[in-house]
């Protein structure tokens, strides 16, 4: 069996604060990680690959550095990486990347893609089903557990309110919720043939079979107008007083605004 | 689909689940109301499901001129390809030039396989869509890079310029029990391919009493209020004035609340009337899912948390000694009325 994992390395959002005088992003001293529900796709995968045995090929698109997710993976487990990089494929919204990846995964032949649900950058959730799309195979989004079963996988997928239990044929392509597991941690013998033994393999463009009006800038269906931090409303009043005064304040304001 | 300036008419997906629409469609239809008539043309809701027909009435009570009804028994539980199938169908048929979706479980699932198939633009969470008249554009504003940023993309050359937006951030009409509508049936030639699946279990999780994006009044809290028995204070004070419990990413990784009861980027959207933030930081992506609230009050042991700056009023101090207090003034407050 063979399986694909997509993984992006992101910023960690988490780290990401506004400078308050200029109101805009501090980005320096950022650290990159590996997105969290690609890397709930990647144990997936493992586990398939401990349980029945599977060869787990990790696919990145994105600048050279981007090769740190890919021996972070290797690391982990994965058995070989892909990096596809190019000038010609950068600044691709869903589609353009969806395209770049779609066909990179055709190049490399599958019977279970595994993408996260979302980037924690980008939080779109479109690049799996777009990729699905493109390669004509089922998807199922927001897995939260998977169980292989022969030809089939057997996944449940989360809504807000419920979950299916849903039976799809591979090949298909799944997109994991960072819930589905509790992903490994890199072994010491793996950093060590990840970073010593391991290839990377690196595609460029020359190496897809994508038209030229499907990937990058040109490419993207939408495009970014303005980008600009957020306004932040003027705030209101702020009061340190004992807890007599400040219920009396909280009472007054409630009753100004006719809440009571 | 490649650029079509012949394409009019704004559509909304009417997600409905158990036969019952979700308030976001009916959200997206007073919004596509709006830009419908800034653009001078109407807004059709493409209701899909299997034995539905009856509910489209409801939806041109909440502003949509046309329903566009497409009931198949294959229709009958969610799936994506036959809901593609049909999405992509009407849009074919009828060629609108903007697609709006919530980004429900469903509409983030379904939103990017009809883009793909139709190769055209989707831009997902929308919180602010404004329209270019002339040029017939959409300008789609969401949040970037964890909420940090805002970014407003346009979908130029390609339609329909497709959107999803999440529950709770637009606001819907008023229902009118007397508007009139267009509805028609719409066969979308549903059929099999390698791409169906088989759902084989339905399993609903236990209902929650009230959905934090219906509550009026939201208390809620974070890593502040230090414990789960600690709750009661905010328990207590939400039955006081009549609201709802909810929390931050922390209080809800911590064990304190169920992940239904979570505001924020990673949780849900909320504009109640009065939010209480209670023992919450205030980090960018927790604001991001409660800066719409009608009126905000912060009680936060720091005087240097975040929450202050988006705060309407901000009260430094211990909640544990002040929501108490502030419980019994707000039930003293209430009997006194009810003897007046």
């Amino acid at each position: 069996m063979k399986i694909i994992v997509c993984v992006k390395q992101v910023p960690d959002t988490t780290e990401v604060r506004l400078d308050p005088v200029k109101g805009t992003l501090i980005r320096e001293g950022v650290p990159s990680i590996m997105n969290p529900d690609d890397k709930a796709g990647l144990e997936a995968a493992l586990r398939i690959k401990d349980s029945k045995g599977a060869e787990v090929t990790v696919l990145t698109m994105g600048p050279p550095q981007a090769a740190d997710v890919l021996r972070e993976s290797l690391a982990m487990g994965a058995d070989e990486a892909v990096l596809v990089t190019d000038r010609a494929f950068g600044g691709a919204d869903t589609w353009a990347t969806s395209c770049t990846l779609a066909a990179a995964c055709g190049r490399l032949g599958y019977d279970i893609i595994f993408t996260g649900r979302q980037a924690i950058d980008g939080d779109t959730a479109q690049v799996g089903p777009e990729m699905a799309e493109h390669l004509n195979i089922p998807n199922v989004s927001y897995a939260a557990a998977i169980e292989s079963e022969g030809e089939h996988l057997l996944v449940k997928r989360e809504f807000e309110d419920r979950y299916h239990e849903v039976r799809v044929q591979m090949p298909c392509l799944i997109t994991a919720l960072a819930e589905l597991n509790t992903p490994r941690y890199m072994t010491p013998g793996g950093i060590f043939t990840a970073y010593r033994e391991k290839e990377i393999t690196t595609w460029t463009r020359a190496d897809l079979p994508v038209e030229d009006e499907n990937i990058g800038l040109k490419g993207s269906p939408t495009k970014v107008v303005k980008s600009f931090p957020k306004t932040v409303k003027a705030a209101g009043m702020k009061i340190e007083r004992g807890v007599d005064e400040s219920v009396q304040f909280i009472m007054d304001k409630l009753k100004e605004k006719y809440i009571l | 689909m490649n650029m079509n300036k012949e394409s009019h008419g704004v559509f909304v997906f009417a997600q409905q689940v158990d036969k019952t629409i979700t308030n976001v469609s009916y959200e997206l239809i007073g919004k596509g109301k709006e830009i419908a008539v800034e653009l001078d043309t109407k807004v059709s809701a493409v209701l899909v499901g299997s034995g539905i027909k009856e509910l489209a009435q409801n939806l041109v009570e909440y502003g949509a001129d046309r329903v566009i009804v497409i009931d198949d028994e294959e229709l009958e539980t969610y799936t994506v390809e036959p809901y593609t199938q049909a999405l992509t169908a009407a849009v074919t048929a009828y060629n609108p030039e903007i697609l709006l979706m919530g980004a429900t479980a469903i509409g983030r699932d379904l939103a990017p396989r009809v883009a793909a198939r139709l190769h055209t633009g989707l831009t997902a969470d929308c919180t602010v869509l404004e329209v270019d008249k002339g040029k017939h554009e959409l300008f789609m504003t969401r949040p970037a890079f964890g909420g940090n940023l805002m970014a407003t993309i346009e979908c130029p050359d390609y339609r329909p310029q497709m959107a999803t937006v999440r529950p709770g951030v637009m606001v819907k009409r008023l229902r009118d029990k007397e508007a009139a509508g267009e509805i028609v049936l719409f066969d979308a030639g549903i059929h099999k391919n390698n791409c169906y699946v088989e759902v084989q279990k339905v399993v609903k999780h236990i209902a929650h009493k009230i959905d934090i994006q219906d509550a009026k009044i939201l208390v809620s809290g974070g890593r502040g209020v230090g414990g789960k028995e600690n709750f009661k204070y905010l328990y207590d004070l939400a039955e006081a004035v009549g609201g709802t419990v909810s929390g931050s990413r922390a209080a809800v990784d911590s064990g304190w609340l169920g992940k239904d009861e979570q505001v924020g980027q990673t949780g849900k959207t909320v504009r109640p009337g009065v939010y209480f933030a209670v023992g919450i930081s205030g980090a960018i992506q927790h604001v991001a899912g409660m800066e719409e609230s009608d009126y905000i009050i912060a009680i936060n042991k720091d005087a240097g948390a975040p929450i202050f700056s988006v705060a309407d009023v901000g009260i430094v101090g211990d909640m544990t000694k002040i929501l108490p207090e502030l419980t019994k003034a707000v039930l003293a407050e209430k009997s006194n009325k009810e003897y007046l």
